[in-house]
């Protein structure tokens, strides 16, 4: 982290002397994105066509990213946190309001994913939609077919049944590491409301999850994407994009690893990953320019078509390939789109008693 | 006693005094060196570190409040001061968690060193007694896998454990074992991987220690009947005790606050206070609370240390 910071502040001295030395035109935006993120073709484009130098740099969790962006003078201008990090990060005073006048793309996002995000940020004032996508359940087909004798999972009963996880134990599951993305699915599955923050409510999502604890080998973060392209593990409780990733690793291993992905047909957890600006942000025009390219229809399907998640961008659609769009665990159809559910960002005090059960189902302490 | 012998010395040395102020001038900058270091790289961070372990959380940039400055002058740079308090090391002595997970890692530290120094021991000391041509590519050797980032070579571990792994494999195959072995995700992968992470800290400083005792103590012993086992106890092992006491505590620090290993290896269940830590830290956004946790570590490990040491020059002194 620190070599890269250096290489990062070292990188930005050369481009500054590079400035004085003939192109005061040079112009740079400073991009802090998740790793694995966007179609690099993208950037190149971007160069191209505005002659604005993109530092593009990545993290792999929230955290890293809030803390950076709490500590302040973090250098980034454009960074991409997930909407309920968004929210409090609003909250801390960490982003500045959007120029909407400066970004007439907006007229491509879909009403469906912004009335959502409107949810963590009220009238969308500071963040745009870049990729959204379920918390769900992806497994080893072969695995889960000997294990169950069925190929197909759409239920979380697969996962909060313990007579049915009891099944899978030997074969590997591992689940996030992320309490805000689990306990809401226990509550879901509870015929609870997900968003509750009301201890009794949690301490059933406790007890649920406890019985499931036996049978669970780890709880990782991302660890599960390796494990499910490896085969190493039949099922994992995980982000729909990852458990894609580890679908195409294993297609590229040709080890006969076939995985699958599932939106719980009770109900799953959205997420949405917004582009916003640091309130102390050196480049602020640039950044704006950034993210209205990042809106116009083609590039973010070439990116959708990379990374395979789904985007906020209406009329993206119609540039993505056929078999992302119509693949129901991308692109969940109305049916299931109805039963997707938003969390919202917990207060100080229910965090705590959320990191608390958290620690309680992970280690039993 | 003294003062007799320093009048005596006195018309002596009265010539010589400008130059010894001198001296003495020179001494003591070179002594301020690794003062400023301490006081810039260890005091000041600790200085911050327990500051805001007073603070209280707060929805801000930074997340805690008060910020001390002298935004407000001299008056709100006291004022601030008054809100500091130890609210955050009562809560620590409210909930179990942060007790068992101190005594966990302590234990999980100290079992790792314990084996570091089985196994490092040996090494060290074949690398001391082996020809002195070939001593400096021993040595290059241990130190080789520096080269290679620590978190690559954790993650190869993954790799050799796994139940499907090379060490499986190999066992599988030759017939020593019908079933895979569950070692990934067990407190036994935690201490493979402290062990051989850590593995060179123990033995440069055995090497060094054995390196530098005098062959010819063990040959005198040898001519005079000690047999070679009870001679190691009685003279090797004593005279390397500075390597094995600064080895072990180059492994038992840093491991108490390991959180890569077992986050990579161990199983969900390991609770370390690293994990802890980094729960209140990023989890929770609790700065102030993870700030007391670390401080507290820091006083479980100097405190014991120090007197370690004490009792250590005391026993010198008496062996005099």
């Amino acid at each position: 982290m620190i070599r890269k910071a250096l290489w990062l502040s070292a990188t930005s001295v050369l481009l500054t002397l590079f400035t004085v030395s003939g192109h005061a035109e040079d112009r740079v935006v400073n991009v802090y994105n998740w790793s694995d993120y966007i179609d690099s073709s993208i950037i190149d484009d971007f160069t191209k066509k505005t002659g604005i130098k993109v530092v593009y740099d990545t993290f792999d969790s929230n955290e890293i990213l809030e803390t950076k962006l709490l500590a302040g003078g973090s250098g980034y201008d454009v960074v991409v946190p997930s909407a309920n990090f968004l929210a409090r990060q609003i909250q801390a005073g960490v982003f500045q309001k959007l120029d909407k006048s400066k970004l007439p793309n907006l007229s491509n996002m879909w009403d469906v994913i912004s009335e959502r995000t409107a949810k963590y940020d009220p009238g969308n004032e500071y963040s745009v939609n870049y990729m959204w996508g379920t918390v769900g359940l992806g497994y080893n087909v072969k695995k889960v077919q000997a294990a169950l004798g069925t190929d197909r999972i759409d239920s979380w009963d697969t996962f909060f049944n313990p007579d049915k996880l009891a099944k899978l134990k030997d074969c590997g599951v591992y689940v996030l590491d992320s309490p805000a993305d689990i306990i809401p699915a226990a509550l879901k599955y509870l015929g609870l409301d997900p968003n509750s923050t009301s201890p009794d409510d949690i301490a059933k999502a406790q007890d649920a999850l406890l019985k499931v604890r036996p049978y669970i080998r780890k709880f990782h973060s991302s660890e599960y994407i390796n494990a499910l392209a490896n085969g190493d593990i039949c099922l994992a409780v995980g982000w729909s994009g990852d458990v894609f990733q580890a679908r195409n690793r294993a297609e590229e291993a040709k080890q006969g690893v076939e995985i699958g992905y599932s939106v719980p047909k009770e109900g799953a957890q959205m997420w949405f990953d917004q582009m916003a600006i640091p309130a102390d942000a050196p480049h602020v025009a640039d950044a704006l320019e950034f993210i209205n390219y990042m809106m116009t229809p083609e590039v973010i399907a070439k990116s959708s078509n990379y990374v395979l998640y789904a985007n906020g961008n209406k009329a993206s659609q119609q540039f993505i390939d056929k078999a992302i769009l119509n693949d129901p665990s991308v692109y969940p159809d109305e049916e299931t789109t109805k039963k997707l559910y938003t969390v919202a960002p917990y207060d100080p005090k229910t965090q705590r008693v959320i990191t608390r059960t958290w620690t309680k189902i992970v280690t039993g302490q | 006693m003294t003062n007799i012998a320093a009048t005596a010395a006195a018309p002596a040395e009265t010539a010589a005094l400008p130059t010894r102020l001198a001296k003495g001038f020179v001494d003591r900058l070179v002594i301020i060196v690794p003062y400023l270091w301490l006081l810039f790289f260890f005091l000041v961070p600790f200085i911050i570190v327990f500051k805001i372990s007073l603070s209280q959380t707060a929805i801000s940039m930074p997340p805690y409040t008060p910020v001390l400055d002298f935004s407000d002058g001299i008056s709100g740079f006291f004022a601030g001061f008054r809100e500091l308090n130890f609210d955050n090391y009562a809560w620590l002595t409210q909930d179990a968690l942060y007790f068992n997970a101190y005594v966990t890692s302590l234990i999980i530290a100290g079992i790792s060193t314990i084996l570091t120094l089985i196994v490092g021991y040996p090494i060290a000391y074949g690398m001391a007694r082996a020809p002195a041509t070939i001593r400096p590519t021993l040595l290059m050797l241990v130190i080789l896998p520096f080269w290679t980032s620590f978190l690559i070579r954790v993650y190869a571990w993954i790799g050799i454990l796994k139940p499907e792994g090379l060490l499986n494999q190999l066992l599988l195959s030759l017939h020593i074992i019908s079933e895979p072995l569950v070692i990934l995700n067990t407190y036994t992968a935690i201490f493979i991987g402290i062990v051989y992470s850590y593995l060179p800290f123990m033995v440069l400083p055995l090497y060094s220690s054995l390196e530098k005792m005098d062959h010819s103590l063990i040959e005198a012993a040898q001519d005079l009947g000690c047999p070679q086992i009870s001679a190691f106890w009685k003279i090797t092992f004593p005279l390397s005790l500075p390597g094995v006491v600064a080895g072990c505590l180059l492994v038992f620090i840093p491991a108490v606050g390991e959180f890569v290993i077992p986050d990579l290896l161990g199983g969900s269940q390991t609770l370390m206070i690293g994990k802890t830590l980094w729960n209140e830290f990023f989890s929770n956004r609790d700065w102030p609370v993870s700030s007391a946790v670390a401080v507290i570590l820091l006083l479980v490990l100097t405190i014991p240390i120090m007197f370690f040491q004490q009792a250590q020059a005391k026993a010198q002194e008496q062996g005099k």
